[in-house]
């Protein structure tokens, strides 16, 4: 008689643990065959998405720019023709400028009485006579006084000016904009303004009667050499005007050049070299529509100018409209949550389909603990996945970018770092989100199309200009979609009117608010799915 | 009782089912799930609510920089019709699970054991939806109408600005809207064959609006020009609603019509592979 020894399990007799939850939960996601393809799929379209943008690109290089100035686009290489700030941004660097030479300290103070200019609004806009030019300023028109490293565009420098609508400004190096006094200028009510240099620094006053001085900045330009060049300038942006084809159009402006003329009288020069001749001329002349030139009379000089001394922002419509950014790169992230929404949504609807979540709950009768689990290993793969397409969609954009000889705006490293593991996290939170509302619906096709609803369509309400502008905005500050905020690479400046909307890749919640209002609604639908998965039966 | 008489009732005589019981069959099916009735009255509900919203959100009563001049105005037919854009979503769901919920459930063998011409099932699964959508559209686009007739003169859409206010008694108002309801149909079949050829609802779902906003979002953002005229022409969304268009019809890449054409394509290429795939695949 045999003796057949009773079957023991080799588990240690112990309450199982959290690791061995996640482990059993990514055994069930890994052997999956279709949920692991799809995760490739996901990689791929977001791959495929980038390559659409930069390969897809049908226009040559020698693209028309009659609709305004651009970077040149003649000849085989097509590459940037933008000058580039001393932070690497590129930048509108073209303006009439009165100048001489200043070497070592020294200052100079002015004070200016009119602010007049031209402007020609573009074709279809209202107002008199549409299309003719006619007397006017532009909020960001400028006049005042500059010191610059030199002449060459792109150089480093800071200005006290006054402004068509803005008052009184420092601005400095492009990017910087500090306020001074406010209002318009006019003969009664005239502006002083200064600079002094002192080593690298530079301070900027202004006043209202030439008596009391305020100080408006003072700003440290490294590296600022001995001999600087010091005067008076005129610059005034193209016609912008943002308006909304709404209904289905896309948002445009345009318009022609624009030109201000300030008077400016008392100049005075003191420290460095002896005042000496004036010399005159046209920065960035080569550019184009330089337009520009002044004359002096007693002590008065009258400065015209047109151009700008600014960032360029990125945008449709703007002078980088053709540009390709990391924001088309990363394109195919839509179709990339989609699909990790489906497989995240399966994996909690998939259980209920086949009862396979008796076997869960039995398994490991604490539920709560089964949803963490299940979040975890679903957020991790979405990460991966995000985190990989999202790379190599840049990589590969930007690659293919090169090759042709395209422009690419440029963006810094961190900025771009920051921008695909955004994306990875993106991808993460949403699957989350999909996984709490597929614990909370029960029902798979359901969960996915408030998913989309939530995340996607509030996008596409943005960008496809089915709701004006400003009803886009609150759509990305309060959905779920504000998640992609993480993906604005590109500052927005007060100190440029553009169109600064999701469509050029500007969302109106920072990068981590916006993505912290994700993970506030998932926390909140995640919270909601562990009650609704503890009381009720499975 | 008698064996005899329980033999006695009318139960079909020998033969195939026709399309009549199909029909009959797939109307019972899609009429006693609940959730048909409520989603699309929720999709209609929808549709006029976000009509309505977006109608409000015009501003031309101050006559902003631009804001509502003509030559860059809105649309007022398609804005009053614009809930669309979100109702279609429900519809969609409703078309999906027509037949997603057959092959989550298993259901699918019984039908066709009881109709064994398996494209006969999906031409009566695809005839009910079509009842259904239809009725749910012409709710949803009724309401949508009146409400962007009421709400947007309030915001300055008015003939002294130079507007057409909606009303079915134009002829181009009349497309608009007949359109958008037509619209819905060949949404919900696009998504049926689309359930069909996948068999899983979940899948269908992300891919029928994957179609559908996706390529919209994409030819928007896209800096190239000429590609982003070309995806529209094809995107069944963008393309299919052209119909709307009551302003400005010389600048659409297509005409309305050929657009209409367009996302009828797609809606019976998707019917099209799911029969295929229907017939020549177990269930």
């Amino acid at each position: 008689m045999t003796v057949i020894a009773p079957y023991q399990s080799q588990v240690a007799d112990t309450r199982d643990g959290f690791g061995q939850l996640l482990r059993a939960e990514w055994t069930k996601f890994r052997t999956v065959r279709g949920w692991m393809i799809t995760l490739l799929v996901t990689v791929l379209v977001m791959v495929g998405f980038g390559l659409l943008s930069a390969a897809g690109t049908t226009s040559s290089c020698a693209q028309d720019t009659s609709s305004g100035p651009g970077p040149a686009r003649s000849g085989a290489g097509c590459l940037p023709t933008f000058p580039l700030g001393p932070g690497g941004e590129p930048v509108s660097d073209s303006f009439y400028l009165v100048h001489q030479p200043l070497t070592g300290n020294g200052s100079i103070t002015t004070r200016i009485t009119s602010l007049t200019g031209l402007v020609q609004p573009p074709n279809g806009s209202q107002g008199p006579g549409p299309g003719d030019t006619q007397p006017g300023v532009m909020p960001w028109s400028k006049a005042g006084v500059i010191i610059k490293q030199n002449l060459n565009q792109g150089s480093a420098y800071a200005a006290m000016m006054v402004t068509g609508g803005h008052g009184v400004r420092m601005q400095w190096n492009y990017t910087g904009d500090t306020a001074g006094l406010p209002g318009t200028v006019s003969a009664n009510s005239p502006r002083w303004l200064r600079l002094t240099r002192s080593g690298d620094v530079i301070t900027g006053y202004d006043s209202a009667n030439g008596t009391n001085w305020t100080q408006v900045g003072t700003v440290t330009l490294s590296g600022l050499p001995s001999t600087v060049q010091v005067g008076l300038f005129g610059a005034s942006p193209d016609y912008t005007s943002v308006v909304q084809n709404f209904g289905g159009g896309t948002s445009s402006k345009g318009g022609g050049p624009t030109q201000v003329t300030g008077v400016f009288d008392r100049v005075t020069l003191s420290g460095g070299s002896a005042a000496g001749p004036w010399a005159s001329g046209y920065v960035g002349a080569d550019n184009g529509s330089g337009i520009g030139g002044y004359h002096q009379a007693g002590g008065q000089f009258t400065v015209t100018g047109s151009g700008d001394i600014a960032p360029i922002a990125e945008g449709h419509g703007g002078p980088a409209d053709a540009a390709l950014t990391i924001h088309d790169y990363l394109l195919g992230t839509f179709a990339g949550l989609i699909a990790l929404a489906v497989i995240a949504a399966m994996f909690m609807t998939a259980e209920y389909r086949r009862n396979l979540i008796r076997v869960t709950l039995a398994a490991s009768p604490r539920r709560g603990r089964v949803l963490a689990a299940k979040a975890i290993v679903v957020a991790a793969v979405s990460f991966v996945a995000g985190l990989v397409g999202a790379a190599l969609a840049v990589a590969v954009g930007t690659a293919v970018t090169h090759s042709r000889g395209y422009w690419e705006f440029p963006v810094s490293g961190p900025v771009e770092a920051r921008v695909i593991v955004g994306t990875g996290l993106l991808a993460a939170v949403t699957a989350v989100l999909a996984l709490a509302i597929g614990t909370i619906v029960r029902r798979s096709a359901a969960t996915v199309a408030i998913v989309i609803v939530t995340i996607v369509l509030p996008y596409f309400l943005a960008v496809a200009s089915v709701v004006p502008l400003g009803v886009a905005d609150w759509l990305l500050r309060v959905t779920p979609a504000a998640g992609f905020a993480v993906q604005g690479a590109y500052p927005e400046y007060g100190q440029v009117t553009a169109i600064y909307s999701a469509l050029s890749g500007y969302y109106p919640l920072g990068a981590l608010a916006g993505l912290g209002l994700l993970c506030a609604w998932t926390a909140v639908a995640l919270a909601w799915a562990a009650v609704l998965l503890r009381r009720r039966d499975a | 009782m008698t064996a005899a008489g329980l033999a006695a009732r009318p139960v079909a005589s020998a033969g195939w089912a026709s399309l009549q019981d199909a029909l009959r069959m797939e109307w019972t099916k899609l009429r006693t799930v609940s959730s048909t009735f409520w989603m699309l009255l929720a999709a209609a509900a929808l549709t006029i609510a976000v009509s309505a919203a977006v109608s409000a959100a015009v501003n031309c009563a101050g006559g902003g920089p631009g804001g509502c001049a003509a030559a860059t105005g809105i649309d007022p037919a398609k804005t009053s019709l614009s809930g669309a854009d979100l109702g279609q979503v429900i519809v969609a769901l409703v078309a999906v699970l027509a037949i997603g919920g057959e092959y989550s459930t298993g259901m699918i063998r019984l039908t066709l054991t009881a109709v064994p011409r398996r494209v006969t099932v999906l031409a009566a699964k695809a005839a009910v939806v079509t009842g259904w959508t239809l009725a749910a559209g012409v709710l949803a686009v009724l309401g949508s109408l009146l409400a962007g007739r009421l709400i947007l003169p309030l915001r300055g859409v008015t003939v002294a600005h130079g507007y057409v206010v909606p009303s079915l008694a134009n002829g181009l108002d009349v497309r608009a809207a007949g359109g958008t309801v037509l619209y819905l149909v060949l949404v919900a079949l696009l998504s049926l064959g689309v359930a069909t050829a996948l068999r899983d609802s979940a899948v269908a779902i992300g891919v029928v609006l994957g179609l559908l906003y996706l390529f919209p979002i994409v030819s928007n953002v896209i800096p190239d020009h000429t590609l982003a005229r070309h995806l529209e022409q094809v995107a069944p969304m963008t393309a299919g609603l052209y119909i709307q268009s009551t302003v400005g019809l010389k600048s659409l890449p297509l005409t309305p019509w050929q657009g209409f054409g367009v996302l009828a394509a797609w809606s019976f290429g998707a019917l099209l592979l799911g029969a295929i795939v229907l017939r020549l695949r177990d269930a």
